[in-house]
C-alpha cells in the first residue's frame, strides 16, 4: 500500500540502508523530506498545480513488481544499437547502479560521471556539498519530491568542469526491475562555466507491472554552458512516473530540455527553470502521447530572474481514446528583468472524442520592458488537409495517420542530434496506429 | 464522358449550385468561366468529392460510373484531378512522401507495379523539371512557405505524375506570370488526349490563349448561363458579367447569342 503512513513505517526499515546513512547531515535532510511528506500526503486537486491531476488515488494504490519483466541486458543492447557513436552509458535496474550493464567510455580530464551512491560513498567537500543543496532544494518540489529526498537510492552524478566540451551523449537508462515496486531517483548535474553536453534520460518500456518511479533531476547550469536534455518516458501501461527537472542557469547560459511522454498509466513531470544571469537562454519542448484511459500532465515554470534572457517553449500533445493530456506553463518575469523575450505554445491534437486535453499558459509579468506571446490550441485533424490528401488517392486511415505523425514531427524536428531524433522518431511510431507503413516510407525518402 | 445533370448542392444550408447542366466529352477541353461567387470552386470541390458541401439533388455520371457516390480518394484513383484553386499547407509532411504515397495508390489502383524510391526519385525529378520546380521542393513540406505560384507549380506537378483521365484546373493560372502560366499551360496540353477531358476553371480569358478550349461556358449564381465556342471567352473579357441579372438569368444588355 501506499498510503502516507505506510511510507513512514517504511523509510524506518530502509533509512539505515540508504545510500549515505552514514552522513549525519544526509540523514537528517532524509529525515525531514519524510515528515514534510507526512505532513503533506500525496499533492489533491485542491492544489493550484494539481487541479487536473489528482494523487489521491496513491492512498489505495498498490505499487508492485509482479509481472513480466524485459531482459536488462537486452534492453540496454537495443539502445545502444540505435547510436551511431559509442556514448557514455549508465544503467540503473530497480533504483540502483547496474555496472555490469553500464559502459562508460574514456572521460576527458575534468568529467565526471558516476552513480550517486558511489559519489556518497567517496564524498569530498565540494562534491557534498552539490548534493546537499540538491536535496535540501527538494523543500521547493512537492510532496512527491520529499519523497524523493527521503528515498533516493541512486541516480547519476555528472560533473563538468570549465570549459569542458564532452562530445560523446550521456545515455542514463532507468530499468524498472524484477524486485522493486518504486524506485526514487536522484540525479545531478553540475556545469561549470563554459561546459557543455548532452543528456538523455531513457525510461524504456520494461513489463507490465504496477511500478512507481520518482524521480528528480537537477541540473545546475554555469556561466555560458550549453545543456541539452532529453528524456524519452516510455514505461510500461501500468506504470506511475513521476519526474520534476530543475534547472538553474548563470549568466549565458543555454539549455534545452525536450521531453517526450509516451508511456505509463499516469505521467507527472514537472519541468522549472530559473535564469539567475543576464543572456540566458532555454528551450523548452515537449512531445507527449496517450491513449486508453492514460493521462499525462506537464508543468513547466520559466523564472525570467534576470534581464534579457530568451525562453521559447513548445508543447505538442496527441490525445486519443478516453485519454487526458494536461498542459500548464507558467513564466514569471520579475520586476527587473527588462527585456525578457519569451514564447510559448501548447498545442493539442484530439484523436476521438472523447479525449481530453487542458493546455493553459499561466504568466505573471512584473516587468515593463518584456515580449511575450503564448497561445495554446486543442484541435481536430484539420478537414482541408485531410480532404487534400484523400484527393490524391491516399486512404483516409492513411491520410489521418499522416496527419498524426506530421502535427508530433514538429516537436521532433526540435531535436537537434539526428540520432536523438531518430530515436525519438521511432518511440513515437511505435504508439501510432499505422505505423508500419509510415515508418519505412518516411525512412527511404529521408 | 463525364455528364453532370441538374446538379443542385449547398454548404450550411445554402444553395449554390442550382440545377447545373454540363457535358464533357472524352479529350475534350471546357473552360468555365464566371464572376466571383458564382458556385465554380464549389463544382470543382463537388466533384472531387468533398463532403462539406451537400449534393441535394441532381446526377454525375462519369464513364457510366455514379461518380457521387465514390469516396474523393477512389474518384482521384479512379483518374479523376482537381487541381485546387488554394492548395492546403501540410506541415510536417515531406512533398517527396505525399507525391510517392499519391502517385503509388493510383498505380496500385491500376495495376501497375509501385514505384520504389529509386524510380520514384527518377521520374519526379524529371516531372520537376518540365514545371521549372527545384529540387529542394521535394525536402520541404507540402506547400508549406510557398509562394502562390510555387504552389501551383506543385499543382501542376502533381498533375503530370498522376496522369489523370479528368482533370479539373480551378483558377489554376490566378496570381502567375506570363512564363508561369506558359508552364501551365504546357503541362495541360502536353496531357491533352483523345482519352482526357479537362475542366478549366479561369477568370481571364489570357490562359485560353494557350489552352484552347472545345467549349466555354458562363457560370452565374450556380447555374451555367451561356455555352460557346472559344470567342465567347473574347467577348466576356470586353463585356465583363454586368449583363448576368439578379436572378442569375442574362438580362437586358447580354451579348448577342444569349443564354441558351
Ligand atoms: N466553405 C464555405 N462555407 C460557406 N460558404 C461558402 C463556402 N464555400 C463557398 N461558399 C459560398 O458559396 C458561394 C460560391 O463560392 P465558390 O464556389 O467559391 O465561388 P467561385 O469559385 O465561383 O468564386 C459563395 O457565396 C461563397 O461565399
Ligand atoms: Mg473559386
Amino acid at each position: 500500500m501506499s498510503a502516507v503512513a505506510s511510507w513512514a513505517a517504511d523509510f524506518k526499515a530502509r533509512a539505515p540502508a540508504l545510500p549515505g546513512a552514514n552522513l549525519p547531515w544526509l540523514a537528517a535532510l532524509r529525515k525531514r523530506a519524510i515528515d514534510r511528506f507526512g505532513a503533506e500526503g500525496w499533492p489533491t486537486r485542491r492544489k493550484e498545480n494539481w487541479h487536473h491531476t489528482s494523487l489521491a488515488f496513491m492512498e489505495e494504490q498498490v505499487f508492485s513488481a509482479t509481472g513480466t519483466h524485459a531482459d536488462p541486458a537486452a534492453i540496454v543492447a537495443r539502445l545502444r544499437a540505435g547510436e551511431t557513436t559509442p556514448g557514455h552509458w549508465l544503467v540503473f535496474v530497480a533504483g540502483h547502479h547496474a555496472p555490469a550493464l553500464s559502459a562508460i567510455g574514456a572521460l576527458p580530464a575534468g568529467a565526471r560521471l558516476i552513480s550517486l551512491a558511489d559519489a556518497l560513498a567517496q564524498a569530498d567537500d565540494a562534491t557534498a556539498s552539490a548534493i546537499e543543496q540538491t536535496f535540501g532544494s527538494s523543500d521547493d518540489g512537492d510532496s512527491p519530491a520529499a519523497l524523493n529526498a527521503a528515498f533516493a537510492t541512486d541516480g547519476a552524478f555528472i560533473h563538468l568542469a570549465r570549459g569542458l566540451a564532452l562530445e560523446e551523449t550521456i545515455h542514463l537508462v532507468f530499468i524498472a526491475g524484477a524486485d522493486e515496486a518504486s524506485r526514487h531517483l536522484r540525479n545531478l548535474v553540475v556545469a561549470e562555466a563554459g561546459s557543455r553536453a548532452t543528456i538523455v534520460e531513457h525510461y524504456p518500456d520494461s513489463g507490465d507491472a504496477a511500478t512507481l518511479t520518482n524521480v528528480v533531476t537537477r541540473i545546475d547550469a554555469g556561466a555560458d554552458t550549453n545543456i541539452s536534455h532529453l528524456k524519452l518516458q516510455q514505461e510500461g501501461e501500468l506504470a506511475t512516473h513521476i519526474a520534476r527537472l530543475d534547472t538553474q542557469q548563470a549568466r549565458g547560459a543555454a539549455l534545452a530540455s525536450h521531453s517526450l511522454s509516451f508511456g505509463a498509466r499516469l505521467a507527472r513531470h514537472d519541468i522549472c527553470t530559473r535564469f539567475d544571469g543576464e543572456g540566458g537562454e532555454v528551450l523548452l519542448n515537449g512531445l507527449y502521447h496517450v491513449d486508453g484511459r492514460r493521462h499525462v500532465d506537464h508543468q513547466t515554470r520559466i523564472e525570467h530572474a534576470s534581464p534579457r534572457c530568451n525562453s521559447r517553449e513548445f508543447y505538442r500533445g496527441l490525445v486519443d481514446d478516453n485519454a487526458r493530456g494536461v498542459f500548464a506553463g507558467r513564466i514569471i518575469v520579475a520586476q527587473d528583468a527588462q527585456r525578457s523575450d519569451a514564447m510559448q505554445r501548447c498545442d493539442n491534437l484530439l484523436l476521438s472524442r472523447q479525449a481530453e486535453a487542458d493546455a493553459r499558459p499561466e504568466l505573471e509579468i512584473y516587468a515593463d520592458d518584456v515580449k511575450c506571446a503564448h497561445g495554446a490550441t486543442v484541435g481536430q485533424i484539420d478537414d482541408d488537409s485531410l480532404f487534400y490528401l484523400r484527393s490524391r488517392g491516399l486512404d483516409e486511415l492513411h491520410a489521418r495517420h499522416l496527419l498524426t505523425y506530421a502535427f508530433a514531427a514538429e516537436a521532433l524536428a526540435r531535436i537537434e542530434l539526428p540520432t536523438l531524433r531518430q530515436r525519438a522518431r521511432e518511440a513515437l511510431l511505435a504508439r501510432l496506429p499505422g505505423a508500419d507503413a509510415l515508418g519505412e516510407m518516411l525512412e527511404e525518402l529521408a | 464522358m463525364l455528364e453532370i445533370n441538374d446538379l443542385k448542392a449547398s454548404i450550411d444550408g445554402k444553395a449554390i449550385l442550382k440545377g447545373l447542366n454540363l457535358n464533357v466529352k472524352d479529350g475534350e477541353v471546357h473552360a468555365i468561366m464566371g464572376p466571383n461567387g458564382s458556385g465554380k470552386s464549389t463544382l470543382a470541390q463537388v466533384l472531387a468529392g468533398r463532403d462539406t458541401y451537400q449534393v441535394e439533388g441532381g446526377s454525375v455520371t462519369w464513364n457510366g460510373v455514379d461518380l457521387l457516390a465514390l469516396p474523393a480518394e477512389e474518384r482521384a484513383r479512379a483518374g479523376l484531378f482537381l487541381a485546387f484553386q488554394y492548395p492546403v499547407e501540410i506541415p510536417g509532411v515531406s512533398n517527396a512522401y505525399f507525391l510517392k504515397a499519391a502517385v503509388n495508390a493510383t498505380r496500385r489502383h491500376r495495376g501497375l507495379p509501385e514505384f520504389d524510391a529509386f524510380d520514384f526519385l527518377a521520374r519526379v525529378k524529371a516531372e520537376m523539371k518540365a514545371v521549372g520546380m527545384k529540387e529542394e521542393f521535394l525536402y520541404r513540406s507540402v506547400n508549406e512557405g510557398f509562394s502562390g505560384g510555387e504552389k501551383k507549380r506543385n499543382e501542376m506537378l502533381q498533375m503530370s505524375l498522376l496522369e489523370p483521365k479528368l482533370a479539373i484546373l480551378d483558377e489554376t493560372d490566378s496570381g502567375l506570370d506570363i512564363d508561369a502560366l506558359k508552364i501551365v499551360a504546357e503541362g495541360v496540353n502536353r496531357l491533352r488526349s483523345p482519352e482526357r477531358s479537362l475542366i478549366v476553371i479561369t477568370h481571364y480569358q489570357r490562359l485560353l490563349d494557350y489552352i484552347v478550349p472545345d467549349q466555354v461556358h458562363v457560370l452565374a449564381k450556380g447555374r451555367i448561363v451561356r455555352s460557346g465556342g472559344r470567342e465567347l471567352a473574347l467577348e466576356l473579357e470586353e463585356q465583363g458579367y454586368g449583363w448576368i441579372g439578379e436572378g442569375g438569368d442574362a438580362a437586358a444588355g447580354a451579348p448577342a447569342g444569349g443564354p441558351r
